[in-house]
């Protein structure tokens, strides 16, 4: 199966672009990256905290069914254009990682269809080359599972 | 200092990528590579053996000569290096536009 996100990692760069259509409309995108209710919903995180505005903070969170934390994030959202692009830091909780900068651009192509963009910068070629090494397989799936079953339920 | 030889450093050099493309298509000598570039050819003979070490170009004899060529098995795991992230994030977005259908549907 052809996969419709292009993720782009140059070699010896600090930096990632995700690329992706929507059968959707730019605002419908920017709305699901910036309301706490749909982000639980698709990315299959608790969203602990989420101010959409300027400087506003967040914080994401996936537990697991015996409530340990599996994945804790925190940022700040800034530059908040309506319907059309934001930028976050984004660090993982108690990874080590470095904080890593996210543009988020939502390009509208027609009243139906729009492209969302992720530029992604990260503290050193090597920080981002270990991010993509990382086994994401297995807490991703845990995850989806648990979105499933959200999804599931929230059908008539 | 131990050299790491993997795919990644292989390609991290910008002529050995040259020496990729040049052998993507034909087998060539050393010294039809050496002939393409300015570089001396002892720099092409390094470049080429990290390429090999890299398993990246096999080299085969044929007749008296050395030619060397692509092992596309071996580039493969550059984009497979990406893969399992893309496919998170497909699966994400997925995930993301069946959401805000129903959510299009419901307001």
């Amino acid at each position: 199966m052809e996969l419709k996100t292009k993720v782009i990692a140059e070699n010896n760069k600090q930096e990632l672009t995700i690329e992706r259509e929507f059968d959707l409309p730019a605002s419908l995108v920017y709305l699901a990256h910036t309301e706490p209710e749909l982000i639980e919903q698709w990315m299959g995180n608790k969203v602990l905290q989420f101010e959409k505005r300027n400087h506003g903070s967040y914080q994401f969170e996936t537990k697991s069914q015996e409530g340990m934390v599996l994945f804790r994030a925190n940022g700040v959202l800034l530059n908040l254009i309506e319907n059309q692009s934001f930028v976050r830091t984004f660090e993982m909780e108690n990874t080590g990682f470095p904080i890593q900068l996210e543009f988020f651009t939502f390009e509208s192509i027609s009243e139906t269809k729009s492209k969302l963009k992720m530029h992604i910068i990260y503290k050193s070629v090597e920080q981002r080359d270990q991010i993509l090494k990382m086994p994401f397989a297995k807490g991703i799936n845990m995850a989806h599972d648990r979105l499933e079953e959200v999804v599931s339920k929230s059908m008539p | 200092m131990d050299l790491r030889r993997d795919v990644f450093q292989a390609i991290a050099d910008p002529t050995r990528r040259a020496i990729l493309l040049l052998v993507a298509t034909q087998s060539m000598t050393a010294g039809a590579i050496a002939s393409q570039f300015d570089s001396k050819r002892p720099t092409i003979s390094k470049h080429l053996l990290i390429l090999t070490e890299c398993e990246l170009l096999k080299r085969e004899p044929i007749g008296r000569e050395m030619h060397y060529h692509l092992n596309p098995n071996k580039m493969k795991e550059i984009a497979d290096f990406i893969a399992p992230f893309q496919k998170l994030w497909d699966d994400r977005f997925n995930k993301l536009e069946t959401v805000m259908k129903q959510y299009k549907r419901k307001s």
